[in-house]
C-alpha cells in the first residue's frame, strides 16, 4: 500500500474498558490524508479516551488503532512520526517560560532549526509573552501554546481535543480562525468536539461518537437547497408530530420528550401551522433554524437516551 | 538516546525551587555546623560526642565526615527522595508526562533519563555538602592530618579519605533513589513518594534497634547500615569488605526497584 494511499487513522474495534465502565466500544473510523476531521460526541462519549489511545498514551482493551499505518502499541515513537496534538488541554512546565517549554520539547524531538521556535511562536502570536513562566499565562495562551508545540514537530496530522474549550468568545474565533489556517495548508487534522458549530464550520467529514461507539460517519451532512430544520414546540406533541408526517413537503421528522423536529421549506412550514391551528392543536413554539448535522446529532444521541 | 531526555530533565531540576531548596540545604549545613563548632568548640576528651566532632578542631577535613555521619540517616535520604520521588509523580500530576511521551523519545529513554537526573543530583548533593563542609572545616580548623579511628593521616591521604567516604555514601545512596523511583512511578503521587521513600529508609534504621531484626544476618540486607559503610575506610588496614558489601547491596536496591519502576512505567496507562 503506497503511503498516499494509507488512511492518517484507522480504528477497529477499539474498545476501552476501566472495569465494568465501558470508556470506548467497538470504535471504528477512518481519517484519510487531507480530511479536516470532526469527532463530534457528548461530554464522557469517549473522544478523549480514544484519542489518547491514538497517541499511545493508554493501551486499548481490544481492537486497535493505526496511524499512518503503525500501531501505537507496536512502534510509539514510529507511529507519532509527522504527528502532533494533545488531549483535554496542552500542559507544560510553569516554572518555565513559553520558549524553554518549546526548546525542551523540540530537543525531545531530536532538535529543530534554529528559526522554528520563533516562526511557531509567531504563528500563534505568542511572541511577545514566549519569555514568560507558563505559570502566568492565562487559559488561551496555554491552547495557543499548546498548538505551537505540535507545529514544531511539522505534522502531517494533527490530533486536537477541543482546542476552544474553556476560552473567551474572542479566543475561540482566534482558535478557529488559526485552525481553519493549518487545514488549509494541507495537515490533516482530526478535531475533537462537542460544539456542533464548530465542527460545522471546519470540518469536511464528522463521526458521531456516542457512548463509546461511532454513531455516523461521513461526509459533513447538508440539507437539500431550499430547505431548512424547525423545531416544533406544541400542546399536543403526539398530534402535532402525527400531522408533521401527513403533510407533504416535512420530511425528517423526529418527536422528542419536549419537541418536534422537522426539515421543510417555509412553505410547508407555514401550512403546517394553519393545520395544526385547524386541528386545534396549539403552536406554542415554531422556531426555524438548527443545522443538518445538528438534527443528525441530536438525532443519534437522543435514541438512545430514549 | 539518552543524553538529549537526560539534559532536558536535568533543565527542569535547574529550574524548580524545590531541587535549587535541597542542594542551598546542603550547602548552608556544613556551615551551620561549623559555626556551631566556633561557637562551642569540641573537645578530645568528650567521649559522649561522635568520633570526628572531637577531632573537628584540630583538622578541617573532620568536618564533612562529621557531616556525612549526621546527614547521612536522614538529610542525604531526604534530599534524594525529594527528587527521586518527585521526578515522575510530579509530571503526572501536572499532566506533563503525556506532553512529553507524545514527542519523538520513547518511554525506556524518559525513565531512563529520569533515573539518571535523580542519580546525579544525589551525587550532586554529597558533592556540595562535601566540598563546601571541606572548605568551610579547612578554613576553621585548617587542612591538617586527621586523626582516624586507628591513627592519623597527613593531610593529602586526609584529602582522598574524605573523597573516598563521600563517593562510598553516594553509590550507598543509590539504593534509596531506586526506592524513591519505584514509588514515584508507582504512587503517582509526588508527597506520598518522597514520605514514603524517608520512611522506608528510617523503617530499616528502626531494624537495627529491633530484637530480631537486629541480627547480622538481617541486617546485612538491609539498606540503612549500608550508609554507614563509608566509615571502613577510616581505618588502617582500610577493610573494604563492608564497602564492598554496601554498594552491592545498594546497587541490588537499585536494579530491582528500577527495572520494577522500569517495567510498570512501559505498560501503564497515561490519563489525566
Amino acid at each position: 500500500m503506497s503511503a498516499a494511499a494509507t488512511p492518517a487513522v484507522e480504528a477497529r474495534g477499539l474498545a476501552k474498558r476501566y472495569g465494568s465502565a465501558v470508556a470506548v466500544d467497538q470504535l471504528d473510523l477512518t481519517v484519510e490524508p487531507g480530511d479536516v476531521y470532526g469527532f463530534l460526541g457528548p461530554n464522557g462519549a469517549g473522544k478523549t479516551t480514544s484519542l489518547r489511545m491514538m497517541l499511545g498514551l493508554i493501551r486499548p482493551t481490544a481492537g486497535r488503532v493505526l496511524i499512518h499505518g503503525i500501531d501505537p502499541m507496536d512502534d510509539p515513537v514510529g507511529s507519532l512520526r509527522g504527528v502532533a496534538g494533545f488531549v483535554e488541554q496542552p500542559t507544560f512546565y510553569p516554572y518555565l517560560s513559553g520558549r524553554a517549554n518549546l526548546e525542551l520539547l523540540a530537543t525531545l524531538d531530536g532538535g529543530c532549526e534554529p528559526r522554528a521556535i520563533d516562526d511557531v511562536l509567531d504563528q500563534v502570536e505568542l511572541s511577545d509573552r514566549a519569555g514568560d513562566r507558563v505559570g502566568g499565562y492565562s487559559h488561551g495562551m496555554g491552547q495557543r501554546l499548546g498548538i505551537a508545540a505540535a507545529l514544531l514537530r511539522r505534522p502531517r496530522l494533527l490530533l486536537l481535543d477541543e482546542p476552544t474549550t474553556g476560552l473567551d468568545p474572542a479566543g475561540m474565533r482566534d482558535m478557529r480562525a488559526l485552525v481553519a489556517r493549518l487545514a488549509a495548508s494541507g495537515i490533516t487534522i482530526l478535531l475533537s468536539s462537542h460544539l456542533l458549530g464548530e465542527v460545522e464550520h471546519l470540518c469536511t467529514r464528522v463521526a458521531i461518537v456516542h457512548r463509546g461507539r461511532v454513531r455516523y460517519e461521513g461526509d459533513l451532512p447538508r440539507l437539500p437547497q431550499g430547505r431548512g430544520l424547525y423545531r416544533l414546540v406544541a400542546t399536543d406533541p403526539a398530534a402535532a408530530a402525527a400531522m408533521c408526517g401527513r403533510l407533504e413537503g416535512i420530511s425528517d421528522v423526529h418527536a422528542h420528550p419536549d419537541a418536534v423536529s422537522f426539515t421543510a421549506t417555509p412553505e410547508s412550514a407555514g401550512e403546517l401551522s394553519l393545520a395544526l391551528a385547524a386541528e386545534g392543536i396549539g403552536v406554542q413554539a415554531l422556531v426555524p433554524g438548527g443545522t443538518a448535522l445538528e438534527q443528525l446529532f441530536f438525532r443519534l444521541t437522543d435514541e438512545d437516551a430514549e | 538516546m539518552i543524553w538529549p531526555a537526560y539534559r532536558c530533565e536535568l533543565r527542569k531540576l535547574a529550574a524548580q525551587r524545590r531541587s535549587l531548596l535541597g542542594l542551598a540545604a546542603c550547602a548552608v549545613a556544613p556551615i551551620a555546623l561549623v559555626v556551631t563548632l566556633h561557637v562551642h568548640p569540641p573537645t578530645i576528651s568528650d567521649t559522649g560526642a561522635p568520633f570526628f566532632q572531637r577531632y573537628a578542631e584540630r583538622s578541617g577535613f573532620a568536618v564533612p565526615l562529621l557531616m556525612l555521619l549526621f546527614a547521612s540517616i536522614w538529610l542525604f535520604p531526604l534530599v534524594a527522595a525529594l527528587v527521586a520521588g518527585d521526578i515522575v509523580a510530579a509530571e503526572d500530576g501536572n499532566g506533563t508526562l503525556k506532553t512529553i511521551l507524545t514527542r519523538s523519545t520513547g518511554r525506556s529513554t524518559v525513565f531512563f533519563a529520569k533515573a539518571a537526573a535523580a542519580l546525579t543530583y544525589a551525587v550532586a548533593a554529597v558533592v556540595v555538602m562535601g566540598v563546601v563542609a571541606t572548605v568551610a572545616g579547612g578554613l576553621e580548623s585548617g587542612f591538617r592530618a586527621l586523626p582516624t579511628f586507628t591513627s592519623a593521616v597527613p593531610a593529602g591521604t586526609a584529602a582522598e579519605l574524605v573523597a573516598g567516604g563521600l563517593a562510598v555514601y553516594a553509590v550507598a545512596l543509590v539504593g534509596v533513589v531506586g526506592i524513591g523511583l519505584l514509588l514515584s512511578t508507582w504512587t503517582r503521587n509526588s508527597a506520598a513518594a518522597v514520605v514514603g521513600t524517608l520512611l522506608a529508609v528510617l523503617l530499616m534504621q528502626l531494624t537495627q534497634i529491633l530484637p530480631g531484626l537486629d541480627a547480622p544476618a538481617v541486617q546485612r540486607w538491609m539498606l540503612a547500615p549500608q550508609l554507614q559503610a563509608w566509615q571502613a575506610l577510616f581505618r588502617n588496614p582500610i577493610d573494604t569488605g563492608p564497602i564492598v558489601h554496601a554498594c552491592a547491596i545498594s546497587a541490588l536496591y537499585a536494579a530491582v526497584c528500577m527495572v520494577v519502576a522500569w517495567v510498570h512505567f512501559l505498560r501503564r496507562d497515561v490519563a489525566g
